[in-house]
This record gives structure tokens, C-alpha cells and sequence, in this order.
């Protein structure tokens, strides 16, 4: 499951490729996890420009990564999801709950 | 009514085997010309209930996971997911959205939530002890468009 990680300053970013799925979910959340432990930043963002599929498993992939940015007084933000994959997110609120965290925020 | 075509797959719970199961899904129904939003939707559907019997059916080990496709006259999918795992002692409850038995906070207890909207039905049975089937239902209307 390829993600490549971009570390700037205060912002990580993670372009994610691919299928997430159960079985590729755990090796994305291990790299992710590492980059943002590694990086302490105030922003993780997760790039779903490039990814073919996507079902519960990627929210609970980025419901875990909500709660670990807010645990470190961070946020994350998400970018360039493809229509199914929106669709997924919309089922669990993430998009609501993204932007009610950045008005919170204003980071 | 008969089925005017089908196909039945079985294969070890591995979760290497989830992407392989939605896309053999895919591919069998490929013939009634689903656009791809439909395409999608059922992929998504059928890589939840096969999920669900590789982690929750048979959270304690490998087991084998049945899927059986059924296409009627009208373009009328029906794809039933079966294990033969710890079943599910009170399916109401597990069908609530955000409902989950798993404990390390990296699910989201939406899988159901899923399956039932994006596919036209679901239905659900199970028996603790024995396994659970489910059964996906989805008329494919768009014909390519
Ligand atoms: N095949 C199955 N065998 C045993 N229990 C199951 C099965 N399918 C679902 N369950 C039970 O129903 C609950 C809800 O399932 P659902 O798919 O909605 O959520 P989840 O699998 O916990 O999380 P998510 O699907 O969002 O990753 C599960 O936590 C599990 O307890
Ligand atoms: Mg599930």
C-alpha cells in the first residue's frame, strides 16, 4: 500500500495511492502514524488523490487520525477526494466534523 | 424465480483475498453494463460483508468465506456473503450505525450503515456459534450511463 509522506514545517502530508481496504489499512496507518510521531506537526493531511477504493476501513482509518491529531492539539484536513470516495466519508459525518474542527481551531 | 445466470466463489478468510473478492464480484456482473457509481457502490458493499466474516466470523482464526451471485431477468443482482463463524447474537443492535465489537478504536462500526445504503436491501441472518449470511440486493439501471 504505497503513501508518500511530505514533512514541512508544521504540516504533514500523506499522499496515499491505491486501495484501502482492511488489509492494506494497517501498513498506512503504521507509516502515517510514524511520520506525525516523528514530526510532532500541527496538520496532517491526507491526500486521497490518487486512491481507487476505498470502504470502512479508510474511516476508521481517518477517525483514528482525527483523534491522534487532537490528542496532540493538532488537526487533520483531507484533500482531493475522488466522488466514491466522498460518498464513503459523507456515511460517517467526516467531512462535517473536519470543518467544525478547523472554525475551532483557525489553524 | 430462476436466476438466468450465477456463480459462486469460495476462499480461506485472508484479508490478501478482500480485494479479490469485490473485484470477482465486479467482474461477473460486468455483462449488465453498471455504470460506475453502480460499479462502485457494489464493490464497496460486497468488500464490507466479506470483511466483516474475516474479521468479526472468524476473529479466531481461518475459515472459509462463500459468496454466491445470482442475476435475474431486469437486471436484478443478488449476492448472498456467508461464513461459518461465531454468528452474531443480536443483529438489530450490530446493524445500528456505529455499533461495533472492536475494541482498538480503528473501526467504525459502519459497515451495515453501508451495505444498506448503497445497495437497494440488505438482510441479514445469523445464528451465535454457527456463522451469518448476508444478502446484498441492487437492480443495475443504468445500462452504461
Ligand atoms: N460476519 C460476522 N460475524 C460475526 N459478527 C459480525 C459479522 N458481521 C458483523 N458482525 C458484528 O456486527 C458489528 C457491526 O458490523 P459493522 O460492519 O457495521 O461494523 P464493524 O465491522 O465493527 O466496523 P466497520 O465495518 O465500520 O469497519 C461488528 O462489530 C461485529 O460485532
Ligand atoms: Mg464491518
Amino acid at each position: 500500500m504505497p503513501v508518500d509522506i511530505d514533512i514541512e514545517e508544521t504540516c504533514v502530508t500523506a499522499y496515499i495511492s491505491g486501495e484501502i481496504d482492511h488489509h492494506n489499512a494497517a501498513q498506512l496507518r503504521r507509516k502515517i502514524d510514524e511520520a506525525v510521531e516523528a514530526a510532532y506537526p500541527q496538520i496532517l493531511i491526507l491526500d486521497f488523490g490518487a486512491v481507487t477504493f476505498m470502504d470502512s476501513s479508510g474511516i476508521g482509518l481517518v477517525m483514528g487520525r482525527y483523534k491522534l491529531m487532537r490528542d496532540l492539539c493538532g488537526r487533520i484536513d483531507i484533500q482531493n477526494a475522488p466522488r466514491a470516495i466522498g460518498k464513503v466519508m459523507r456515511m460517517a459525518g467526516i467531512e462535517k466534523l473536519i470543518s467544525a474542527e478547523r472554525e475551532d481551531k483557525r489553524i | 424465480m430462476k436466476p438466468i445466470n450465477e456463480m459462486k466463489l469460495s476462499f480461506e478468510s485472508r484479508s490478501c483475498n478482500e480485494s479479490f473478492a469485490r473485484s470477482a464480484v465486479a467482474a461477473f456482473i460486468a455483462v449488465l453494463d453498471p455504470n460506475v457509481e453502480e460499479i462502485s457502490d457494489i464493490k464497496t458493499a460486497v468488500s464490507e460483508a466479506v470483511t466483516n466474516c474475516i474479521v468479526h466470523g472468524y476473529r479466531d482464526g481461518i475459515g472459509v468465506v462463500y459468496i454466491h451471485v445470482k442475476i435475474f431477468e431486469g437486471a436484478k443482482v443478488v449476492i448472498i456473503i456467508k461464513d461459518k463463524g461465531c454468528g452474531i447474537g443480536d443483529v438489530k443492535k450490530a446493524m445500528e450505525p456505529l455499533y461495533t465489537t472492536c475494541e482498538t478504536g480503528e473501526r467504525a462500526g459502519l459497515g451495515f450503515s453501508i451495505m444498506e445504503s448503497f445497495m437497494d436491501k440488505l438482510k441479514v441472518r445469523s445464528r451465535p456459534g454457527k456463522g451469518t449470511s448476508v444478502t446484498l440486493e441492487k437492480s443495475i439501471v443504468s445500462k452504461g450511463k
